[in-house]
């Protein structure tokens, strides 16, 4: 037991993963421990993955994508509140790809490997890429568990890097480490003498990790406050280096063009204009589009607009109708998943009225601010890969096999990302830089793509269907049956991603429709799985980002059906269901003043959403200004448990909010002659300055389960504004964009 | 033949085509890739830069139509001196993934620089160029109404 004792305290993984995943988990890190990563050199300590000492002081790795979550400041300061060290005097870097920087304790790429069960896998799969980086396990930003992840893992890796410095004090001084304190990177001995913990990284390297329990939060000086962030300085300075703005010695820039037809072949194309435009270099064939290397990336996208191409047709029906009308089909079989199955939906219970609603919602594109990039260095036997990405072991596999190259010949450098919402979970930028690289072996390239081609090559939120029929007596729902239909972003991801067919019920589908905390006695929720091949992934909370919509519009239809104020309605529903959830709507009441009146002129609307383990509720008012609709405000609760920054959970609350309010008054992507129609932000806007309301958030902490915060601001927004908008206008909105039926300020 | 910019109080010789944008001039050619690309079309706002005070979007001005000094992010402060604006924001912890920033900064700047103490219409009307997909608008107005306050005491 000694020796299992000390692998496990040596990964620091085992504390999730008893969690997590129980005794076949910690059994494989037993007999496979992840390597640290970190290779000090001599007088450096890399006491664990997490905690690198050397002479010039401290470093943490902070391995989670920092795209303006504020990852990259709070999983520090889970590692410095035991570590004790000081925020502003340690160096924190996202460090290479690396096993050991697994999302939480599953395995991944290992698990076949180790004989699970594959059919389990599967099995599983709808939940492992909901929460991808928490069930996938592999070094992934997303789901919203950076949080949850690292929670006791980061305080784990301070405190044992702590204690292990302690002890190397100690036989230094020649005291039990129990007379020692540590403060500001130091060691303090009982007559005050301190030593840094920088001049004992040698002594440390040398000893076992020590283990110790963790503190009680009443002495935690940075957690559950509000901290400055690590990168804000740089931000405000326009010197903080996300992807795009990597520069290396004899550096090239390339443009490309893929096929608009997503997926479609290329046929074949034509370059004699292009090859003599200013500053070109080469043209490369990738087989499936071409990229221009040039001396400019403004050059490069001259020449490679310039090259005349004969694309194939898509893979897909060529029109959005065509699209829509193969979702509706996906009705007619059997469901994929029936996740919740209350009560007896066949009958209705005497005297309940009967109420029935569809509802469509759009593809949808990420439009991170900073298009999709990656710079390559291929040498032949090695390849260097600087992107934003928030899944760098993964895009380390797939860029070695398009490469040829083992992993191990691979690095991955992960700068600022400008914006992720899940897109740069994909592979795809990675995979065609690297092509575009090998063309020039020895010229590190950066190819970067143009705003059109981002928007026209995503890997969309899919389209959306639902069919709701439900019930209410007496003022109250008593049978909801819903029924929602869209591609699987899970099994189409996982094909992307492993190679492995997926099936199994998919939970990710179906997330913000059957999970939802109303006690409704009859109450079914079924997802069915759309055929279609149209590319779609990741969108900031992924399934509920469309049944958040769905369920809450039906929700607000049931209330005001059954004459019932809306607020009321969810809230007796909710309130001996999830005391939090209930919690959070009672806060938007207050904070709004909300009576369930408004007078002529003025909407509002409220809703909730629970999604990645926290409730959320918003209320929304709208204004009429002169036949011009304009949010004017909007009242955020969330309760997540325990808040580890609350400033920066108001941050990603508001933030969560706007994208998806963003996404319900003007996003689609829609599809003509088998392509996007949609090039540029003129096409695909956003709300603005002008456009945005004003918010008040507030952030509840009686949850008894840590929750995440980058995603579930999302859900709610969508149907809250609709909400509102039927309150001001008597007009229900069933489907999005909103902008195509109520006349939004733009 | 080389074009002769003056950037940040400094000259720079630069050979590339006159309908090369200022945008992947300074990014691609000079180095300073604090400006940012969004959209290519004016947009978003990411590439805003100022030239003899004024904001403009770096992608739609052609090198050879470059008509007077150039100040971008890198000139208005630094990590080390920055400039009141820059405090501010980073005092309202404004930034989310930070891409659109620094083009949200010399919008910003270049506001106070003309209106020392605007309304919230005002900062509507001068921002909404400028777009931020992480939706930090609430905190980008506090942050303005802070600095001119502060610019107003100085």
């Amino acid at each position: 037991m000694a020796r299992v004792g000390k692998i496990l305290r040596r990964t620091f993984l085992i504390g999730s993963a008893a969690i997590v995943g129980g005794v076949a988990f910690g059994a494989y890190y037993v007999s496979r421990p992840a390597a640290n990563p970190l290779k000090p050199r001599d007088g450096e300590a890399a006491l664990n993955p997490f905690v690198l000492i050397d002479q010039n002081g401290v470093t943490l790795i902070a391995p989670r994508a920092e795209m303006g979550q504020g990852v990259r400041t709070t999983w520090a300061a889970l590692i410095a509140e035991e570590l004790d060290v000081d925020l502003d005097q340690v160096t924190v870097l996202h460090g290479p790809a690396a096993a050991a920087y697994y999302n939480s304790a599953l395995i991944g790429e290992g698990l076949p490997n180790k004989g699970y069960d594959i059919t389990n896998f599967q099995h599983n799969l709808g939940e492992a890429l909901g929460v991808l980086g928490r069930t996938l396990s592999l070094q992934v930003t997303g789901g919203s568990t950076s949080m949850k992840d690292g929670f006791e893992r980061m305080r784990q890796a301070g405190a044992s890097a702590r204690e292990t410095l302690k002890r190397a004090a100690a036989n230094r001084l020649n005291l039990d480490p129990g007379e020692l304190q540590t403060a500001s990177g130091n060691v303090i001995a009982p007559n005050g003498d301190q030593i840094a913990y920088k001049d004992l990284a040698r002594d440390a390297a040398a000893l076992e990790p020590v283990d110790v329990p963790l503190r009680d939060p009443s002495q935690w000086r940075y957690l559950g406050k509000s901290m400055p962030r690590l990168d804000m300085v740089d931000k405000a300075t326009g010197t903080a280096e996300f992807g795009l703005d990597v520069r290396l010695p004899g550096m090239k820039f390339a443009s490309v063009r893929m096929s608009p037809r997503l997926g479609g072949a290329m046929i074949g194309f034509d370059d004699s204009a292009a090859k003599s435009m200013p500053g070109v270099e080469k043209i490369v064939d990738l087989g499936t589009g071409v990229a221009v290397i040039a001396s400019n990336t403004w050059l490069a996208n001259q020449a490679v607009e310039a090259i005349e191409i004969d694309w194939g047709e898509a893979p897909y029906p060529t029109d959005t109708d065509g699209i829509f009308a193969t979702i509706a089909t996906a009705f007619d079989d059997a469901p994929n998943s029936t996740m919740r199955d209350d009560g007896d939906v066949g009958t209705l219970p005497d005297g309940a009225t009967e109420i029935t609603a569809e509802y469509q919602v759009p593809y949808l594109a990420h439009a991170t601010m900073e298009p999709m990039n990656a710079t390559a260095l291929y040498t032949g036997d090695a390849l260097e890969l600087w992107c934003g990405n928030q899944a760098p072991t993964l895009i380390r596999m797939r860029v070695a096999k398009t490469a040829g190259l083992d992993t191990e010949a691979v690095q991955i450098h992960t700068p600022y990302l400008g914006g992720g919402f899940g897109r740069r979970g994909e592979l795809d930028f990675g995979d065609i830089a690297t092509r575009v690289a090998m063309a020039m072996p020895g010229t590190p390239i950066q190819t970067a793509w143009s705003r059109e081609e981002d928007m026209r090559h995503d890997y969309y939120r899919p389209g959306a269907m639902a069919r709701m029929h439900g019930a209410i007596k007496d003022g109250t729902a008593v049978l909801i049956d819903g029924q929602v239909a869209a591609q699987s972003c899970t099994q189409q991801a996982v094909g992307r991603y492993t190679g492995l067919p997926a099936g199994g019920p998919d939970k990710v589908l179906v997330e913000g429709f059957f999970n939802q905390p109303y006690a409704v006695p009859n109450y079914r929720m079924r997802g069915h799985i759309a055929d279609l091949s149209v590319p779609v992934g990741f969108w900031r909370s992924v399934g509920n980002s469309h049944n958040g919509f769905f369920h809450e519009t039906f929700m607000d239809e049931m209330a005001h059906a059954a004459g019932r104020d809306p607020l009321d309605f969810r809230l007796e529903l909710m309130k001996n269901e999830h005391a939090p959830s209930a919690g959070c709507l009672e806060a938007v009441r207050d904070m709004s003043g909300w009576t369930g009146a408004t007078p002529d002129g003025i909407g509002r609307g409220v809703a909730f959403t629970y999604s990645f383990g926290t409730p959320v509720a918003q209320v929304i008012e709208v204004i009429d200004e002169n036949g011009t609709i304009r949010i004017n405000k909007a009242w955020i609760a969330c309760d997540m448990g325990l808040a580890l920054d609350p400033e920066n959970v108001k941050a990603q609350m508001f933030g969560g909010m706007i994208y998806g309010l963003s996404a319900a008054c003007y996003g689609q992507i829609t599809f003509a002659d088998g392509e996007v129609e949609q090039f540029n932000f003129p096409d695909y806007d956003a709300l603005r300055m002008h456009t945005t309301p004003e918010v008040e958030v507030r952030v509840l902490e009686t949850n008894r389960h840590m929750g995440g915060a980058g995603e579930p601001g999302t859900p709610p927004s969508m149907p809250a504004l609709g909400n509102a908008l039927f309150d001001l206008t008597g007009r229900r909105a069933r489907s999005l964009p909103l902008n195509t039926e109520f006349n939004l300020l733009v | 033949m080389a074009t002769t910019l003056r950037i940040n109080g400094q000259t720079h010789q630069v050979d590339l085509p006159d309908d090369v944008p200022l945008l992947w001039v300074l990014r691609d050619d000079i180095g300073l890739t604090g400006t940012k690309f969004g959209c290519g079309v004016a947009a978003c706002g990411a590439c805003t830069v100022h030239i003899d005070g004024e904001a403009v979007r770096s992608c739609q001005v052609p090198l050879s139509d470059v008509w007077g000094e150039v100040t971008t992010i890198e000139g208005l402060g630094t990590p080390q001196a920055m400039a009141t604006i820059q405090q501010a924001w980073v005092d309202h912890q404004v930034a989310q993934c930070g891409y659109c920033q620094s083009g949200q900064i010399m919008q910003a700047a270049a506001l106070l620089a003309e209106n020392p103490a605007p309304s919230d219409a005002d900062i509507d009307e001068a921002m909404l160029g400028n777009l931020c997909r992480c939706g930090t608008y609430p905190r980008i107005r506090a942050a303005i109404h802070d600095a001119a306050a502060r610019l107003q005491e100085a």
